[in-house]
């Protein structure tokens, strides 16, 4: 199958050397490298406007960068519609907003990627859509649309349609913003989970105890730039950036 | 101990029932009870006054004139005309064709507009394939055995169907393309539709059915006449397409930016992206816009008369000039006022009906 012609590469995850992102005159993010490994767990925080989301956004072209190289799972980013949709189609994304499609059930929403994009027959994607509803604990809502579900079990759906492609990389966008506070640790558990079965993960968010838990490095950054990066115990406990104590005893000392 | 929630109590008498009703919307106060006492009396003597004339006081059978005896409505100038009102000068004999033609335009409506039958896209291809040629020859004949009847013999209500039907079934599709375009990516592709849209919305549709049979014409060589009513229809559906465009641009930016993003993440194609997640959503929020600019052409079909061509209203202008039948402009006009309104409010209350089917408790 010509979507797993990379199946084989072993090589980083993600690749990012040298980017640079304007919009218009504002320069959104300055020359960022970043690589992540296979199987990587990655938890990406700072304060709003400093580049997070963007940063990951660009890594599945939802935003367009002016400068330097993306590779991801050995694939160049280009502006090349193929190659973007062959990217596509290796990383799931869960929005904040879950951004699922109203329209349609919650089933449908896990099978409309597979059948359409992958050309899977259709009771072969309701399997598969079955099984990661299970996987998120909501089999139940199978035939339910969107609008009738809560926020927690909304995302928990997003995050199941996103795993229906079977991506090799998942990226989550401040998966948990938008939830009311009870129902944060029903999303959070499902991400857990995932975590630990071994899938790359890029995770915008201010979980922190997400972060301690699963993530095999934090990243800091602000204003566009990568501040600091370390893995979680000597990110949080020994800081060695003023921004990043800063930023921590902010959203820690409370 | 376990919390248990304060049992609820009933709300007080005048907050629900019939009662409560009257006391919140008629008499919540003494001059809004005034107010409501003579808006009643003024709504009853109407009401009376249109009853006795319209029905108790009228004349409904006779086949001239003199047999309008009453002070009441003479119904019977529109008893008497009801065949030139809803065929035109189509031949008498041959009124069988429009009546198949509408009774299978209603039957394949029912068919798609009703959600217990099935087969929906076998109806929906046959309606857009088999339904339109087999309603051309119907209609205007040639083949089959059909004598041809001219456009020039059709006529009342029956024009008026088939300009708005096949206006608005050729300008939906024009227009979502046009929307899409105005809204792509592609500088040139963005600059034309725009620049088309903004033409045919800035004319007035007069000005379009004046050109449509003056200068329309001149583009084609010596001899070639095209038919008054194509001309018109060529004119119509770019007019209407302009305006469906405007409302699908509508339809299509009130969708959060979220569903794009979302559809492009799964790695679904630009047309597949339309098709399967932004178009659905959009169409249904479009539901009142579209019924909107339906009816309002609906409507406009009676600017035809400019051309020439005499749809219902034309037909009751023309008999209303009639020397034999001078004085009955009230009952002429209240009949085709009536009949356009039957269609507009059936076309209304289906746009309610399929909003509230179609609505899956997403709010935006």
């Amino acid at each position: 199958m010509t979507t797993n012609e990379n199946t084989e590469y072993t090589g980083p995850a993600v690749e990012i050397k040298g980017m640079n992102k304007w919009y218009g005159d504002f320069h959104v993010l300055k020359d960022i490298n970043l690589e992540v490994g296979r199987g990587e767990r990655i938890v990406i925080c700072g304060p709003s406007g400093s580049g997070k989301s963007t940063l990951i956004r660009c890594i599945n072209r939802l935003e367009e960068h002016q400068e330097g190289d993306i590779i991801v799972d050995g694939i160049p980013l280009l502006n090349d519609l193929k190659k973007i949709h062959a990217i596509r189609k290796e990383v799931g994304m869960v929005f904040q907003h879950f951004n699922l499609f109203p329209h349609l059930t919650v089933l449908e929403n896990c099978t409309l990627a597979p059948i359409w994009v992958k050309k899977m027959p259709k009771k072969e994607a309701e399997a598969i859509g079955m099984k990661y509803l299970e996987r998120v604990k909501i089999p139940e809502q199978a035939q339910k649309f969107p609008g009738q579900l809560s926020g927690g079990q909304q995302q928990r759906v997003a995050i199941a349609r996103s795993l229906c492609m079977s991506p090799r990389i998942m990226l989550f966008d401040e998966p948990t913003s938008a939830l009311d506070p009870e129902m944060i640790s029903e999303v959070l558990d499902v991400m857990v989970e995932l975590a630990r079965e071994g899938r790359t993960m890029l995770c915008v968010t201010h979980e922190m105890g997400f972060a301690k838990k699963v993530a095999d490095r934090v990243i800091f950054m602000d204003g566009g730039d990568i501040v600091e990066q370390n893995e979680p115990n000597e990110f949080f406990n020994n800081p060695q950036e003023e921004r990043t104590q800063l930023f921590l005893s902010q959203i820690l000392g409370h | 101990m376990a919390f248990t929630p304060t049992p609820a109590r009933q709300a007080p008498p005048t907050e629900i029932g019939v009662l409560g009703w009257l006391h919140k919307n008629l008499f919540s106060s003494i001059p809004n009870a005034i107010l409501t006492l003579i808006a009643a009396y003024i709504s009853i003597q109407g009401l009376y006054w249109i009853i006795s004339w319209a029905f108790i006081n009228a004349d409904w059978v006779g086949t001239s004139r003199d047999d309008c005896t009453s002070d009441g409505a003479c119904w019977v100038f529109v008893s008497v005309r009801i065949n030139q009102f809803i065929y035109g000068f189509y031949p008498p004999v041959a009124r069988w064709r429009p009546n198949l033609t509408f009774a299978l335009l209603v039957g394949f409506l029912i068919w798609l507009a009703v959600p217990q039958i099935p087969y929906k896209k076998l109806g929906a291809i046959l309606s857009l394939t088999a339904f339109p040629v087999v309603a051309y020859f119907l209609l205007y004949g040639g083949a089959f055995g059909l004598p041809v009847v001219p456009t020039s013999r059709w006529g009342g209500l029956m024009l008026t169907i088939v300009i708005a039907v096949i206006g608005i079934v050729l300008a939906m599709p024009i227009g979502i393309a046009l929307a899409l375009g105005r809204r792509s990516d592609m500088p040139a592709v963005r600059l034309v539709c725009t620049i088309f849209i903004e033409f045919w919305r800035g004319v007035p549709l007069i000005t379009i059915l004046f050109m449509a049979s003056v200068m329309l014409p001149l583009f084609f060589s010596e001899g070639v006449s095209i038919d008054r009513l194509v001309r018109a229809l060529i004119g119509i559906t770019l007019f209407q397409s302009a305006y469906m465009a405007e409302v699908v641009r509508g339809g299509l930016q009130a969708l959060g930016k979220g569903q794009y993003e979302a559809a492009d993440a799964l790695g679904l194609s630009y047309w597949q992206k339309m098709n399967l997640v932004v178009l659905p959503q959009a169409l249904k929020i479009m539901i009142p816009g579209i019924v909107n600019t339906t009816i309002s052409l609906w409507k406009d079909t009676s600017l035809v008369v400019i051309i020439g061509l005499l749809e219902v209203l034309g037909q009751v202008r023309q008999a209303l000039a009639d020397p034999n039948w001078l004085g009955y402009p009230a009952e002429g006009y209240i009949f085709a006022a009536l009949t356009f309104w039957v269609f507009c409010f059936s076309m209304s209350r289906f746009s309610q009906y399929l909003e509230r089917r179609l609505d899956t408790g997403h709010r935006n």
